[in-house]
């Protein structure tokens, strides 16, 4: 099956006073039609800026410095500002942890829909209100609030708004920035599951980006775990969770308090995350790592396919040097 | 090889180059601060650079700039350039001293009034309130009137128009202070009130005070002068650069332009210096803006 | 400690665990802000009914959570109990003794004994005070050391909570430091005074997830050192499970369900408690889990449901639910639940 999203050697930099950040370091990733991949990391490990940078909104001084996002074949990183307006939106969209920031404190709900809709689409007003009375139906938002301004709205509720503009012109793939993490436990479940369900009914690629690697295994097909901007595995969801092949893996889901598990060893990763700025010519996980060895110190491991659709990168698993 | 020399004024500018945001502003608190400081010598050394005494006749009436009176000479056959030079001194003091005055009251107040809120609070707020909406001038006229004459009078007067301007400005940093957490956390240790207010809360609001001293010294540089010209504040024969500006005022008509020009460039740089000076300070205090 | 209170502690330690804090209908209700006009045309003052009239007890030595989400009240039961704020009603006693009215000196006094970490290190610590600074500062409010005596334990806390070279960071400011090591300073700050009750609210939902561990390991550490009581505040269960001894379950303003850890795993009583542990993510993709669906979210503090507050929410509600609040009743040995099903 064709790629809907292919990135290759992606760099992603902030350049700052202090010096140049190396956000997004050289990341290879690709996806299908309809998979959702988790996208996991914790803060600075730039899952974040690789989420905005497929929708080009990384903010200056962050600058797309080297390497393809392939969206359906077209190298996105190439396409001017104008170009770009006409696939935000109508083939990828984004959610964000806070949609109250995104929505007009002025404007009506269904006017949210209906601008939108109106812009890419040449639809008439009443054909636009019919749509997004159907969309507010599909999120589970009463029709009776449609009239309602974002203010009005619970958390979970705007969640929901958010979803709503985010399928409104039916795109190809959505990205979900750190979407649930303001919510509550029983909130958060009920987005999920609305997001499994629409998952399915629209066949839209989903890219879910969180800290919270649990809350990936709710929903992801395959999981893209981030460490110090680099990608370090790509598996499939559940053979991830029975293998967790790459060190950091292993060590994060022991730091992961699991409450299926009684009497839980739960550990810690000592020492901190390497200087984005500086970063270590060698593995950058190498400091941390249980089973670091000199080689790791000198060179930076591959990204390596261990079985179909399974990569890692870590000299571990590295045939030709073992 | 050159041995590149190693200068005080360029280790200056690198330094102030690191920590200031915007391309060029490092100049601006450089620039303020050498100004100031070279008035400020003046003030200090004026017996030893002016070349004649400031208020005696020491030549023919509005003599022209030549090269025994670089400046010329006023009116009344005083030498400007030395009257600019020890014009210094009162300028500098005045200003100073209003600042110091305003700032101590006005900073206090605040930090107190915030705190304690209540009737306390209402009071001074009212008080202040009021001081702020009357036209600063026109109060410092009515107080310097009302005072009288001399240095102290004067920096008093002007003092009174700044102080709301400082009270405010703490009152409104103190209030959302007061709510942050580090201070809840302070009174969940045991600390006491009065170690809450200086040991928490003052030194949260004093990187604020610095930007708005210079900009206020800018000010009270101007209501001196204004002061001064409309022959309050300073008794004559002293050297102050907005009485002289009044003075030199009446010859303008007659091209004789020496006797206010100067002194009005002097009043100029002199509140240029502190407005330099106070814009290069926000620049350094507020990193937020860095890019 | 004076002298009679340590001949106190010596006796209770020879007797089985004694009950270091104990809550009695503790309420605390806030007056909602009105606007100028809506104050005109109505004297009626509505209140957020934060916390309503809960009863529990910890014994000395033990975790106690209080679970529950957003707006269940847990953050201001945590500063009502180390008396940030004072309670609208109800009773709080600290090994035997009522703290609810305390004021000034003997405020102070208690302070000593009761401590609270809280959850934003980045907020927590004076910016413009040096971490050594803010971590004395405890020491010299209470008299108990100051110079070179108070840089001595200053430096041993720092050493004990990770911070080491201790001579490295006494001088450091909070900017120059991690989340996580600035919540070390703030859990060292806490314990300097050697408290024996600490109320620790979300004290690692800002914290990295693969350093979280290494926080709750020190806190754990601490506790069986200085035989600490815990009050731990949360949302996220799965930490609750890994820390407590007792578990809370709280939902607009009230206690649901309070058992042993145990019981709350694995015999949930009350509907709220079955959907949040629902609720749960966890790291295995393949795990069986009841998928509870609730209905709606939670209502609004200021006017709450009638009867039991989650009956509009319950799958199980009946007329009753509606009508009448159900109290806390004992279900089995130390397990209660608030909850007309029973």
């Amino acid at each position: 099956m064709e790629a809907l999203l292919r990135i290759k050697n992606l760099k992603v930099y902030y350049y700052l006073r202090e010096g140049v950040v190396k956000a997004v370091d050289g990341v290879n990733f690709s996806m299908r039609k309809g998979e959702t991949v988790g996208l996991v990391g914790e803060s600075g490990s730039g899952k974040s800026t690789l989420g905005l940078s497929i929708l080009k909104l990384v903010p200056s001084p962050g600058k797309i410095v080297d390497g393809q996002i392939l969206f359906d074949s077209k190298d996105i990183t190439k396409l001017d500002n104008k170009k770009m307006r006409m696939v935000r939106g109508k083939r990828v969209s984004m959610v964000f942890q806070d949609p109250m920031t995104s929505l007009n404190p002025l404007m009506r709900i269904e006017d949210h829909l209906t601008e939108t809709i109106k812009a890419h689409q040449k639809v008439t007003q009443e054909e636009a209100k019919e749509k997004a009375a159907l969309l507010l139906g599909e999120v589970g938002i009463p029709p009776e609030r449609a009239k309602d301004y974002p203010h009005q709205f619970s958390g979970g509720m705007r969640q929901r708004v958010g979803i709503a503009l985010a399928i409104a012109l039916n795109p190809d793939l959505l990205i979900a920035d750190e979407f649930t993490s303001s919510l509550d436990v029983i909130v958060q479940f009920q987005i999920l599951n609305l997001m499994k369900k629409l998952k399915a009914s629209y066949n839209m690629g989903m890219i879910f980006i969180s800290h919270d690697i649990s809350l990936v295994s709710e929903i992801a097909d395959k999981i893209a775990l981030m460490y110090a901007g680099q990608i370090v595995e790509f598996a499939p969801a559940d053979a991830f969770f029975e293998e967790h092949l790459h060190p950091y893996s292993e060590a994060l889901l022991n730091s992961v308090p699991n409450v299926q598990l009684s009497d839980q060893k739960l550990s810690y990763i000592p020492g901190m995350p390497p200087d984005l700025v500086n970063p270590p010519r060698g593995c950058r996980f190498y400091p941390r790592c249980p089973y670091a060895k000199d080689l790791c110190r000198e060179k930076e491991p591959p990204l390596i396919e261990v079985k179909p659709d399974y990569m890692v990168k870590c000299f571990r698993y590295d045939e030709k040097r073992s | 090889m050159v041995q590149v020399k190693y200068s005080p004024s360029k280790f200056i500018v690198s330094k102030l180059k690191s920590i200031c945001p915007r391309k060029g502003t490092e100049y601006f608190a450089l620039i303020g601060f050498i100004i100031i400081l070279s008035i400020i010598l003046m003030a200090i050394f004026a017996p030893f650079i002016a070349p004649y005494n400031p208020i005696k006749k020491v030549g023919g009436i509005l003599e022209e700039p030549n090269g025994r009176f670089i400046l010329g000479t006023d009116g009344l056959g005083r030498d400007i350039f030395s009257r600019i030079i020890f014009g210094a001194r009162t300028a500098i003091s005045v200003t100073f001293l209003a600042v110091i005055i305003s700032l101590s009251f006005g900073v206090l107040l605040g930090l107190l009034s915030g705190y304690i809120g209540g009737k306390f609070d209402s009071i001074f707020s009212l008080v202040m309130d009021a001081i702020y909406s009357f036209p600063g001038l026109i109060l410092a006229i009515v107080l310097a009137a009302m005072l009288g004459p001399g240095i102290l009078n004067t920096a008093i007067a002007i003092a009174v128009i700044y102080t709301p301007t400082y009270f405010r400005m703490v009152r409104g940093l103190v209030l959302s202070l007061k709510e942050s957490l580090f201070v809840e956390a302070a009174r969940a240790i045991g600390a006491k009130d009065r170690t809450i207010v200086f040991k928490y809360i003052f030194p949260n609001v004093i990187s604020s005070v610095p930007i708005v001293l210079s900009l206020n010294a800018a000010d009270a540089v101007l209501t001196l002068a204004a002061l001064s010209f409309l022959g309050l504040g300073l008794p004559a024969p002293t050297p102050d650069w907005g009485f002289d500006l009044k003075a030199g005022h009446a010859y303008l008509a007659s091209k004789i332009w020496w006797p206010s020009t100067f002194p009005g460039l002097m009043i100029v740089i002199l509140t240029l210096g502190f407005s330099l000076l106070g814009e290069g300070i926000n620049e350094i205090l507020t990193p937020e803006l860095r890019r | 400690m004076r002298l009679n209170q340590i001949i106190w502690l010596n006796a209770s330690d020879m007797m089985k665990r004694e009950v270091e804090l104990k809550v009695v209908n503790l309420k605390k209700y806030f007056p909602v802000q009105k606007s100028f006009l809506e104050r005109l045309f109505s004297k009626k003052i509505e209140y957020v009914q934060a916390v309503n009239e809960i009863s529990f007890q910890v014994k000395k030595g033990e975790v106690f959570s209080l679970v529950g989400e957003s707006g269940c009240g847990k953050t201001t039961t945590g500063r009502l109990i180390v008396r940030l704020i004072d309670p609208t009603g109800g009773k709080i006693f600290f090994k035997g003794k009522d703290v609810t009215s305390l004021k000034g000196e003997s405020l102070r006094e208690f302070r000593r004994y009761a401590q609270i970490i809280f959850q934003n290190p980045y907020a927590s610590l004076n910016p413009k005070m040096r971490i050594g600074e803010a971590m004395g500062d405890p020491l010299e409010i209470h008299g108990i050391a100051t110079g070179e005596k108070k840089k001595k334990i200053v430096f041993e806390m720092l050493e004990k909570v990770g911070l080491e070279p201790a001579k490295k960071f006494y001088g450091v400011y909070p900017f120059e430091l991690s989340g996580g090591q600035r919540q070390r300073i703030a859990i060292g700050r806490a314990m300097i005074l050697n408290p024996e009750l600490v109320v620790a609210d979300e004290p690692i939902s800002m914290i990295d997830v693969s350093l979280r561990a290494k926080i709750l390991e020190l806190m754990l550490t601490l506790k069986d050192e200085k035989n600490l009581t815990y009050i731990f505040i949360t949302h996220d269960l799965a930490v609750a499970k890994y820390i407590s001894d007792w578990i809370g379950i709280m939902y607009l303003g009230e206690i649901v369900e309070i058992g042993r850890k145990e019981q709350i795993f694995s015999t949930p009583l009350h509907p709220y408690t079955k959907a949040l542990l629902s609720a749960i993510p966890v790291p295995n993709p393949k795990r069986k889990r009841e998928d509870i669906q609730l209905k709606g979210e939670v209502p609004s503090s200021i006017n709450p449901p009638s009867g039991c507050k989650f009956h509009p929410r319950c799958n199980f509600a009946t007329e009753k639910c509606r009508s009448s609040k159900p109290s806390l009743q004992l279900l089995e040995k130390d397990h209660q639940v608030a909850c007309h099903l029973f």
